[in-house]
């Protein structure tokens, strides 16, 4: 059974069509990376797929219209971490990760010594047992996203969509955070990330999706999917390829010059 | 952790339940503290029972569910539109249930009938969120909130001002004045029997909402990811405001700066957690007001100081202050 199904999917925001006739199936085991240029419709897939904007079209999560999922239902099968790293009081990291058993808890239970158990996990997973009493406020960004990654993760939904997580990490924690990705995904659970990193893409993702104006313009093994032409067509730059003992090398050296639009 | 937050909650219900009997104690008849409250309890010896029970007994059950109602919707509504700044007025409600109120002193309603007076502020208080409501439009965002609740307000305090404006005769623009400036004088159970259940209503919902307000500090995406339902937290939010702060102006009138400065003072206290200070700042708001009750009879006994007078003259200061040390720790 595919955790998630999207059929025929179209996005509009007002006059603009931001995501068009979109299908994407999503089995367990999956480490899908979403890349494509900026407004590209990536964030508003992953947002679609909750449920968080208006779109038409079939989202199936978990075998099941996502439609007549209640916001709990859907909470148990997808985790997600939004671009936006927005944290609004001065919290503890440990209470806010925390925050990530929530939908496990019926209206006025208290977390047990399985959530923290699991909060436990995740923090771990992360890195950030360090800090774990330290306001949320007063982190780096990067200590921020491996704290949301976290609460994120708390959550254990076999669905992880991830909005550029890598985005202001450095080099070891964007690689320990593939590495966490990975280990869910290995345990049966898929990961949905958007990425512009296309060599961490490269390396670590299962699969990779190019989306382009909307659109997926490619879908497959990131070695099908990273090729000069469609890095050409839809982020407009000429890319170095090699493959080597490590995987494929992608490095993007030159603009074309070409309106990518 | 947990062990100090039950105390901290244990502290202020303990204040409150002190400064409770001390407004019970508190009034210009003297008398002895043994009599008062056994005449309270039991109702026995004449004229003392009617003091206790027909004067300080409501104006003390109303310091304390008004005071509860302000500290609790200002914690919800910081929360929920995750501004340290926003409070009760900011959805136009007081101003509202204000207008409501002048109306009923302006036509002389009041006068034919005592209970126009409340009774017109709620209808104020709700019409206030029905219009907030109809701007903001469906899935508003924080701020299409923020800005209805600021354009209802203005207009709600144009009309309160023309009203006295146009008054007919110096004695209800003083009338209106008066019952603007929020006072819990001369209050009877009466007004404690119509406030009570608009409150209590109110509380359910604002209090209901507590650990989706803990999911809303993450933003209302990840908020929503979490299950949480924004529209739901939308309506409860701002109907449980509109019931318990618009019953609340409708007995005691504008009472400012309580739904502002509690939530604030105590936010540190519980680690900044929305749910933990619900509670909290609850009775942290019943503390404020009753305390402020008190003080406006033992500062200018014979004066009748108002309670929103004290409340803004101590409020806006101690604000101020709370911006100083907010600038300095760079938060």
């Amino acid at each position: 059974m595919n955790l998630l199904r999207v059929l025929n999917l179209h996005v509009s925001l007002g006059p603009k069509k931001v995501l068009d006739s979109i299908g994407l199936d999503v089995a367990g085991g999956e480490f899908v990376g979403l890349i494509g240029p900026n407004g590209a419709g990536k964030s508003t897939l992953l947002k679609s797929i909750l449920g968080l904007v208006a779109s038409s079209g079939e989202i199936n999560l978990g075998g099941k219209p996502s439609a007549e999922l209640t916001a709990i239902q859907r909470a148990k099968l997808a985790a997600y971490l939004p671009q936006e790293r927005e944290i609004g009081w001065a919290i503890s990291v440990e209470r806010l990760v925390m925050l990530g058993r929530m939908p496990h808890k019926s209206a006025f239970a208290a977390a047990d010594a399985r959530d923290a158990l699991i909060a436990e996990e995740a923090m771990k997973r992360m890195d950030v047992t360090a800090f774990r009493h330290r306001s949320a406020l007063e982190l780096s960004g990067g200590e921020k996203a491996r704290v949301l990654i976290a609460r994120a993760m708390a959550q254990q939904a076999p669905l992880l969509l991830a909005d550029e997580p890598t985005a202001g990490l450095d080099p070891a924690h964007q690689i320990g955070l593939m590495q966490s990705f990975a280990g869910l995904v290995k345990d049966g659970s898929s990961v949905i990330a958007s990425m512009h990193d296309l060599a961490l893409a490269a390396r670590w993702c299962t699969r990779l999706v190019l989306v382009h104006g909307g659109r997926i313009v490619a879908d497959g093994t990131p070695d099908k999917v990273l090729t000069r032409d469609n890095l050409r067509r839809a982020f407009g730059v000429e890319v170095y390829l090699e493959t080597t003992g490590e995987g494929l090398i992608v490095q993007p050296v030159a603009m074309t010059g070409e309106n990518n639009g | 952790m947990k062990e100090r937050y039950w105390l901290l909650l244990s502290c202020l219900a303990l204040l409150t339940l002190v400064l409770f009997t001390l407004s019970l104690l508190t009034g210009p008849a003297s008398l002895a503290v043994t009599d008062s409250l056994k005449a309270l309890l039991t109702g026995q010896g004449d004229a003392i029972v009617l003091v206790m029970r027909e004067i300080r007994l409501p104006r003390a059950l109303l310091g304390l569910m008004i005071g509860a109602s302000l500290g609790l919707s200002g914690a919800v509504l910081q929360g929920y539109l995750r501004n340290p700044l926003a409070e009760p007025a900011l959805l136009g409600v007081s101003a509202s249930a204000s207008l409501g109120a002048v109306i009923a002193i302006y036509t002389g309603l009041s006068l034919m009938f005592p209970l126009a007076l409340p009774l017109m502020a709620l209808a104020g208080a709700v019409v206030a969120v029905f219009i907030v409501q109809v701007l903001a439009g469906k899935g508003a965002s924080v701020l299409t909130i923020i800005l209805a609740g600021v354009a209802v307000s203005s207009l709600a305090g144009a009309m309160t001002s023309l009203a006295l404006n146009l008054s007919p005769n110096p004695f209800a623009a003083m009338e209106i004045v008066y019952w603007m400036l929020g006072s819990l004088t001369d209050r009877s159970m009466l007004h404690v029997q119509l406030a009570a259940p608009f409150i209590l209503i109110g509380w359910v919902f604002l209090f209901s909402l507590g650990r989706s307000l803990d999911a809303l500090t993450l933003g209302s995406d990840a908020a929503a990811s979490m299950g949480v339902s924004i529209k739901r937290v939308q309506w409860f939010a701002i109907l449980g405001t509109a019931a318990s702060v618009g019953a609340s102006t409708a007995v005691s009138g504008a009472i400012g700066f309580v739904g502002l400065i509690v939530p604030h003072l105590l936010r540190p206290l519980v680690g900044s957690q929305p749910s933990k200070l619900l509670p909290v700042s609850a009775l942290g708001g019943a503390s404020m007001i009753l305390a402020a009750d008190i003080l406006v009879r033992v500062i200018a006994p014979g004066r009748d100081l108002k309670l929103g007078v004290l409340t803004a003259i101590v409020g806006a200061p101690f604000f101020l202050w709370l911006v100083f040390r907010t600038r300095r720790a760079g938060i």
